[in-house]
């Protein structure tokens, strides 16, 4: 059976994760209620976009898919 | 060459996804906003915009083709009467999609797509009416 012939050096190894990076998610604050929100996308928080209220009823939760709270 | 052009099948058989983008259709008339994921969101806009033309040239045919493709007489008289006529001087790019965050479970992206110009009282109007007739009982 093939097996590595030498140990994985710290070097190699950290060399190796060089590219393991997360990239970090840029977010910014809501215009309407400071909570932070995913450029490009509706607050889940409030239901704003760009300054007009997109999704009606009380707080939105993203953990709960997104359903509004009213009908 | 045209590779990579085909489009989204969306894991579905080419009956299943006929079927969902007419309920989709159906639901987007219905309440003029609806939430659902962003491919789907992507790929039903040309469909119901293409209603939308359909309805503003008006007269009967257009109605049999409407009522064709959506099944449903009430959904078409909708878009002859109500949305046609809403849309008469704007020349396309009747609907709008934002993106909604991603979906608990399976990180899908979601997005809302609506009406511009939408009337905010026809979301859930089906359903507040039922439950005011006591059909049935409203879940919050």
């Amino acid at each position: 059976m093939a097996v590595p012939k030498k140990k994985t050096s710290k070097s190699r190894r950290n060399m190796r994760r060089s590219h393991h990076a997360l990239t970090p998610i840029y977010s910014g604050e809501c215009q309407n209620c400071g909570e932070r929100k995913l450029p490009h996308h509706v607050c889940p928080s409030c239901g704003h976009y760009n300054g007009r209220a997109v999704l009606r009823g009380k707080k939105i939760d993203t953990s709960s898919d997104l359903e509004p709270a009213t009908l | 060459m045209r590779h990579s052009l085909a489009g989204r099948k969306l894991n579905r058989t080419s009956s299943h996804r006929k079927a969902l983008f007419k309920n989709l259709s159906q639901a987007l008339i219905r309440n003029e906003q609806i939430i659902t994921t962003l491919p789907k969101a992507k790929d039903l806009r040309p469909i119901v915009e293409k209603m939308v033309t359909l309805a503003k040239q008006g007269g009967l045919h257009a109605r049999r083709q409407l009522v064709s493709k959506l099944q449903d007489q009430e959904i078409a008289e909708k878009l002859m009467s109500v949305l046609g006529p809403r849309y008469k001087a704007r020349a396309g790019g009747y609907l709008r999609i934002i993106r909604a965050g991603f979906r608990y479970g399976d990180m899908a992206p979601m997005a809302v797509i609506e009406f511009v110009d939408r009337d905010v009282e026809a979301r859930g109007a089906r359903d507040r009416k039922a439950a005011a007739s006591g059909e049935v009982e409203l879940k919050i």
